[in-house]
């Protein structure tokens, strides 16, 4: 009988041990979790903007921002994010006057600043990015991104990448994305949410 | 008998019969190919993307083998899918396969033709033509109209907004 009584204490014990156990768990895997969203896009790049600017983790900060990498030789999401950013401005208009947007090259080294410029610049909203191969390397890790050459009959390449919008709020925090082709009242959404807190 | 004069009279048609359009689609032996469109560049892209619907309403599957245009040095018959968040694009080094009876789609965000090495703009309003072959129903030309850079189809069947 005592025995019984024992064994049970012990398993109620071991029970009370794996809920602690779970507990602290799932304590640290959202505190890291939110840790790594926070210190998304922390890093040292050193970029220049088409126009000849430096373009640094620093540029994000004073004006909420959306974020974009893509390259020029990309026949269908490029086009597409840079047209729909410009129809989000387009339907914003004042309430975005404060958001910045950035189109950073995956494909720095054929995308310089001269090819970017007029890609980006029919937007009127748009700033083109690129640098040294190394340091879109930096910027990429930095944000998490996807980047990798494909090669194509005939020696030349494409590129898979992260299609993804990035919403960084006025201190340059990640804040968000807006998928590839997310539905334009969810997009819009997503934007006002973030413009209201910058 | 019977069989091998329907045979021959289909032979012949193959032969003769040159494509038309009729509808806006394009007929090619067994073939149909319909809503044919392409986008308008961006400044400085220098790849642009071509898009249309075949139907194979034949016995026989057929593949799209190769298309060329005099507008583009190279023309790929591309895959793209994304994963997760990542576009994941790829080329078809053996074509695209029509199957007997079904309708395969080249259209954004899937199946399109990839055009390298633009010798020209494309320009929202204008065409661009474009030479099909496919490996039994043969060659025939396309005229893609070119919509605006993120349009999702062509304008008469596109969703007013």
């Amino acid at each position: 009988m005592a025995a019984l009584a024992r064994i049970r204490t012990g398993l109620w014990a071991l029970v009370a041990v794996v809920a602690v156990a779970a507990a602290g768990f799932y304590a640290y895997t959202s505190m890291t979790s939110s840790a790594e969203a926070a210190g998304l896009g922390h890093g040292d790049y050193q970029l220049h903007t088409v126009g000849g600017e430096a373009f640094t983790r620093d540029s994000f900060n004073g004006h909420p921002s959306v974020l974009f990498f893509g390259f020029t030789h990309c026949p269908e999401v490029c086009p597409t994010s840079l047209a729909e950013i410009a129809s989000w401005y387009e339907t914003l208009g004042d309430e975005a006057k404060n958001l910045n947007a950035y189109f950073v090259t995956v494909d720095p080294e054929r995308d310089t600043a001269a090819v970017l410029s007029d890609y980006v610049a029919w937007t009127g909203k748009v700033t083109g990015v690129t640098g040294d191969p190394a340091e879109i390397e930096k910027a990429t890790k930095a944000w998490a991104v996807y980047a990798a050459k494909v090669p194509l009959d005939g020696g030349d390449y494409t590129m898979d990448h992260t299609a993804s919008v990035f919403l960084l709020d006025n201190k340059g925090e990640f804040s968000g994305t807006i998928a590839y082709r997310e539905d334009n009242a969810t997009a819009l959404g997503k934007l006002r949410n973030l413009l209201a807190k910058s | 008998m019977n069989r091998v004069l329907r045979t021959a009279l289909a032979a012949a048609i193959l032969i003769v019969t040159p494509a038309f359009a009729h509808n806006g689609v394009v007929h090619l032996g067994p073939l149909n190919i319909s809503v044919p469109f392409t986008r308008a560049t961006l400044p400085n892209a220098p790849v642009g993307g071509g898009f249309f619907t075949v139907e194979n309403t034949g016995t026989e599957a057929d593949r799209l083998v190769s298309a060329s245009s005099s507008v583009a040095k190279d023309i790929q018959i591309h895959s793209m899918a994304m994963e997760g968040d990542v576009m994941k694009m790829r080329e078809l080094p053996d074509g695209l396969e029509i199957p007997a009876g079904e309708t395969v789609v080249l259209s954004p965000g899937g199946f399109h033709l990839m055009f390298m090495g633009l010798n020209q703009a494309f320009v929202e309003g204008e065409t661009v033509t474009v030479t099909l072959t496919f490996e039994k129903a043969g060659t025939v030309d396309v005229v893609l109209p070119v919509m605006t850079s993120a349009a999702d189809a062509p304008a008469a069947s596109e969703h007013a907004h």
